[in-house]
């Protein structure tokens, strides 16, 4: 049994929903799992590759457990790129305890919308609770995964 | 959908018993082909609506019903607020009040297609559309404020357009019960560069012919005829609205949470209407319809300046403009009494009968239009609601066909440009900011319409009038 280092590498997924789409991201740790769901929201928008992570903003959220932080992380991120008119394609995740449930602080890089280089395809309306699941995988990493509205 | 779920009460009404916590009966407008098409999981969907505090009659689905977060989309459901009836932000949807307006030309088919090629780029480049697209107005917190409480009134009053095309809107273009400081400032924030902008995925602007009157009575009282030129305009609240509806259907599950309500499905989570987070919401998403009709006033304006540039004399008067994800507080004669009631309809559409006081007197005997879209590229129609229509589903109607496979699979299916190339060669000119975008929405990605409004039609809840082909369609 070789090691697929693809496999191995944290990663993020899209599947199928209805009419919209679900976003998987998978890490060693749920902080990289929440940064690839991030990344595979994004993707919906445009080709990551070609957004340049030039600027950096702040956020933080909390919430009383892993599967309402996440939904309320990548809606904290969709606010900052809706009001700032920009794209991300980096993202760093910082989780910790606090008063009886979860408090997250992260970053996200990317610049600002440029539809010509960028080509964006799609807007994401809302991040939602569809399919929600934070969880650890067999293999001892981590998924993190919501349906998003397009 | 499994038929053993439901009792046939007609060709066009499937009814879903009572049973467990359901509190009234769901019932399913559509042909017996739609039920055999629907998912199982709409049947589970009106069972949760059916459950919900102060629902009146039944928890209904439109002809297009398909599963959506907590309500189906197609998804009607009527609450009085005497007997602890709630507001769900799930029974709205997360585009608050995305809707259709029509407008009539004066033009003729001919005259479009003689400039067919002109008229598209025009509209084009006039058109603020696709992700991160900017409008020409940027408003300061005091004129979104003025916006939020004065809708496609503050958008005329601004020099957006005509006082006649209030009258030809739902509510005369403005929610009087919207509450702009129920609006959250970040929601604000992500509204200031979007006002006048048409947004992606299946919005649009369309100019379309009339190709088939079905109706003459209702098509003389509509202005069309055939080969008679209009401009359809598909989009709602954008950003802000997007907002309202995260900010909002959070803060219900935290209290659903706090009161240790047991929800069947967090999209499902509500508040009393009479309760301090119902009215915060119903004040908020108030503001939010007239943000959409504040919008699509703007770009009725972009559109009459570009028209003007190419057809100097036609003049684009409103024909109606009708709203998809609202919660309304209406009058409804519910067992021959007079009831105050908010329905709730999700990607579903008003459809007033004849005669009803709240429409203009130019379009009042012959019911509210209704306008149905096609997939993009395919024919969309108008239809006009029905006095039948008020008994049977809070005058309601569907939206729209729903999708038949997912983005994934339409952009493996489709090429973009090679969609634009073959509609063009059908006579439809498509432009747009992005092909893979318009691959997600190449025709054979969607339902057919036709089906859907013929049900509609057959379960008595609209007439059909008249229908459209596209000739020239801008998406973003």
């Amino acid at each position: 049994m070789g090691y697929n280092r693809a496999m191995a590498a944290p990663r993020y997924e899209h599947f199928h929903h209805k009419a919209d789409i679900g976003v998987r991201g998978i890490g060693d740790t749920v902080e990289q799992a929440f940064a690839q769901a991030a990344r595979g929201m994004f993707a919906v928008v445009c080709d990551l590759r070609r957004v340049r992570a030039t600027a950096e903003v702040s956020v933080a959220c909390s919430a009383p457990d892993l599967e309402l932080l996440l939904v309320d992380w990548l809606s904290a991120l969709l606010l900052e790129a809706g009001s700032r008119r920009m794209l991300f394609s980096r993202f760093s995740v910082l989780i910790h305890e606090q008063d009886g449930g979860f408090a997250l602080s992260g970053a996200a890089r990317g610049e600002p919308v440029d539809r010509e280089r960028h080509r964006p395809r799609v807007e994401v309306k809302a991040a939602t609770w569809a399919e929600l699941a934070v969880g650890p995988l067999p293999d001892g990493r981590w998924v993190a995964q919501c349906v998003v509205d397009v | 959908m499994d038929f053993s779920l439901l009792e046939k009460v007609s060709n066009h009404e499937w009814r879903l018993p009572r049973s467990g916590a359901m509190r009234v009966p769901g019932v399913l407008y559509a042909s017996q082909a739609l039920i055999r098409d629907m998912d199982d999981a709409v049947a589970e969907q009106l069972r949760g609506v059916a459950e919900l505090p102060g629902i009146v009659g039944a928890a209904l689905a439109m002809p297009d019903a398909h599963w959506g977060y907590g309500f189906p989309i197609g998804g009607v459901a009527a609450f009085d607020p005497k007997e602890g009836g709630i507001i769900s932000a799930g029974g709205v949807g997360f585009d608050i009040a995305c809707g259709v307006r029509t407008l009539r030309t004066g033009l003729h088919e001919e005259d479009i297609l003689a400039r067919q090629g002109e008229l598209a780029d025009l509209l084009f480049a006039r058109i603020p559309a696709g992700v991160g697209s900017t409008g020409m107005l940027k408003l300061n917190m005091k004129e979104m404020d003025r916006m939020l409480r004065g809708g496609a009134e503050w958008a005329v009053s601004a020099g957006y357009g005509e006082a006649a095309d209030l009258s030809h809107a739902e509510e005369g273009g403005r929610m009087d019960l919207a509450e702009p400081d129920k609006v959250s400032d970040h929601a604000k924030k992500r509204q200031q560069a979007e006002m006048g902008t048409l947004g992606s995925g299946n919005h649009y602007l369309e100019v379309q012919a009339v190709d088939q009157v079905y109706e003459a009575d209702a098509a003389v009282a509509y202005g069309l005829s055939p080969g008679a030129v209009v401009v359809s305009i598909h989009c709602g609240s954008r950003g802000l609205g997007h907002q309202v509806a995260t900010d909002y259907g959070k803060r219900m599950v935290n209290e659903a949470a706090r009161a240790k309500i047991k929800l069947r499905d967090r999209e499902l989570a509500y508040a009393p209407l009479d309760s301090d987070l119902g009215q915060a919401y119903f004040g908020a998403m108030n503001a939010a319809i007239n943000c959409a009709l504040g919008n699509r006033q703007v770009l009725t304006h972009l559109a009459r300046l570009a028209f003007a540039e190419l057809f100097p004399r036609a003049a684009l008067p409103l024909l109606y403009d009708v709203c998809h994800n609202t919660a309304k507080l209406e009058t409804h004669v519910v067992d021959g009494k007079k009831r105050r009631l908010l329905v709730h309809r999700k990607g579903a559409t008003r459809a007033f009968g004849p005669g009803h006081p709240s429409l203009p007197p130019d379009l009042r005997p012959a019911g509210q239009p209704v306008f149905i879209g096609g997939s993009m590229g395919t024919a969309s129609y108008i239809l006009a609601g029905t006095e039948e229509g008020m008994s049977r589903s809070f005058g309601s109607a569907c939206h729209g066909a729903g999708r038949a496979m997912s983005r994934k699979q339409a952009t493996k299916r489709w090429k973009g440009r090679e969609v634009v190339e073959q509609l063009h060669r059908q006579g439809v000119e498509i432009r747009t900011t992005s092909f893979r975008g318009v691959a997600e929405e190449a025709p054979g990605a969607y339902k057919d319409v036709a089906e859907v409004v013929e049900a509609t039609r057959a379960a008595g809840l609209a007439r059909i009038v008249a229908r459209v082909r596209p000739l020239v369609c801008v998406k973003g």
